[in-house]
């Protein structure tokens, strides 16, 4: 099968973007970091390609965060939008978005999470979305609250809503978390420093743009989200010259 | 060979945790199955997570990516073309989180061998997992048992350490196979920078 035309695309691999899985002042990591290095897998067609979602996956009110329940979820209403984008700045289009966070009291609705801060009966906090033509998303949400956790003591989470994201290949593939600006939680917070480079640890904090809110209404909280963008040179293995 | 390019980038977003509570936003009724329940030939691909003190991981997510039947994705970039896949309902994706025993499950019909670039990579799985102390999703990818055949010649099973191979071929099984994906230790699962 020499000669055959493989894949177009290839991706480029960042370096220093992504937090290290080592990284002990996260507790978490200590047995489930592999300890041995990662091994190159060279992309071929299995990671060129990935999952095309349709709007059949998508419910029609499942990006309105404060719509899941007979009344109106308590908290800051808030609109969170942004584009999802490649490197180069190319929108992705039809990619799946999926949210899920706190309530304003900093509570999950999960077994696991049992601190102290009410419940609220009008909010589950999930949420999905496909991007429109131009890499574009929109959720109605409202603002999560900050919550302890075990990690160290007194720790606390700063708000964040987690975020979920494919783009058009397996490779492109992210999961990551949006804060807000100026959280005053950032500093104690092993999970946002895990991040090696301050400059990449400020693209996971989203901008408040007053433009974007509704008045009487809704805050407005802009997040564009960087997936690997494809490699400059087209990526062709047949090539007549090796 | 290419390069990485020019770097005026806007910069990619970094991972980080999906957290203990991914269960809120991640998993849906039918995410495990690649194929619909009762699909002709269906095998179960199985397994369990467990972390360096070999106890079970009760709060991943594994993920699944793979070539239909023929080795064909069904997306733009698959230069045969995208053409469905001869299985009805063949999704090529799957989503399971694990359960308290750190045990997932798919339903999926055995990929085609893909092509490399000078042969063919042996039938298997690309495979994510998401997990509370994973700052960053982990890849890995798992092979057939019965295709010791294919494996001996797959171009990405032969870069690795002879010793290593093992922990990405799946174990036979009364309905398919078992893959088991240890974080770190002994016998530890072959991740990939991709
Ligand atoms: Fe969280």
């Amino acid at each position: 099968m020499t000669g055959q035309r493989l894949s177009v695309v290839r991706y480029r691999v960042p370096t220093g973007v992504h937090p290290p899985y080592d990284y002990p002042d996260y507790h978490s990591t200590r047995l489930r970091a592999p300890s041995r290095p990662l091994e190159v897998l060279p992309q071929r067609l299995t990671e060129l390609t990935g999952p095309v979602f349709g709007s059949d996956r998508v419910g029609e009110l499942d990006d309105d965060l404060t719509a899941h329940h007979p009344g109106e979820p308590l908290g800051q209403r808030i609109v969170v939008s942004g584009r999802v984008l490649e490197e180069d700045g190319r929108p992705v289009p039809g990619a799946l978005v999926e949210v899920w966070q706190a309530n304003a009291a900093g509570r999950y609705r999960h077994v696991v999470d049992n601190w102290p801060a009410p419940l609220d009966p009008n909010f589950t906090g999930a949420g999905r979305t496909l991007t429109d033509g131009d890499g574009r998303y929109r959720f109605v949400t409202i603002k999560p609250g900050a919550y302890p956790w075990h990690n160290h003591d007194n720790a606390w989470r700063p708000a964040h809503i987690h975020f979920s994201l494919f783009g058009r290949s397996f490779t492109q593939r992210l999961v990551t978390q949006m804060y807000f600006p100026d959280d005053p939680l950032f500093g104690q917070d092993p999970i946002f420093n895990s991040v090696p480079d301050p400059a990449a640890r400020q693209r996971m904090i989203s901008r408040y743009v007053h433009e974007r809110t509704q008045p009487h209404w809704a805050l407005a909280f802009e997040f564009d989200i960087v997936l690997r963008g494809r490699a400059a040179t087209p990526f062709e293995e047949d090539d007549d010259d090796d | 060979m290419t390069t990485d390019g020019p770097t005026d980038s806007l910069g990619v977003t970094p991972g980080q945790t999906a957290g203990p509570f991914l269960h809120i936003g991640l998993p849906y009724d039918d995410a495990p199955y690649v194929v619909p329940e009762g699909t002709p030939g269906a095998i179960r691909v199985h397994g369990t997570v467990v972390d360096g003190a070999g106890t079970p991981v009760s709060d991943a997510l594994v993920e699944i990516w793979q070539a239909d039947p023929d080795g064909r994705f069904e997306h733009p970039d698959d230069p045969r073309g995208a053409i469905p896949a001869r299985v009805q309902g063949f999704r090529g994706f799957g989503r399971c989180p694990t359960d308290e025993a750190g045990h997932y499950a798919f339903v999926t019909v055995k990929p085609g061998r893909v092509p490399a670039e000078n042969g063919w990579q042996a039938p298997h799985l690309d495979v994510a997992v998401f997990a509370r102390g994973l700052l960053h999703h982990l890849v890995t990818r798992a092979y057939f048992p019965d295709e010791a055949d294919d494996n001996a010649h797959d171009p990405v099973l032969a870069a690795l350490p002879p010793d290593r191979r093992e922990t990405l071929v799946a174990v036979p099984d009364a309905d398919g196979v078992r893959f088991d994906i240890r974080l770190q230790g002994d016998h530890e699962t072959v991740f990939f920078l991709v």
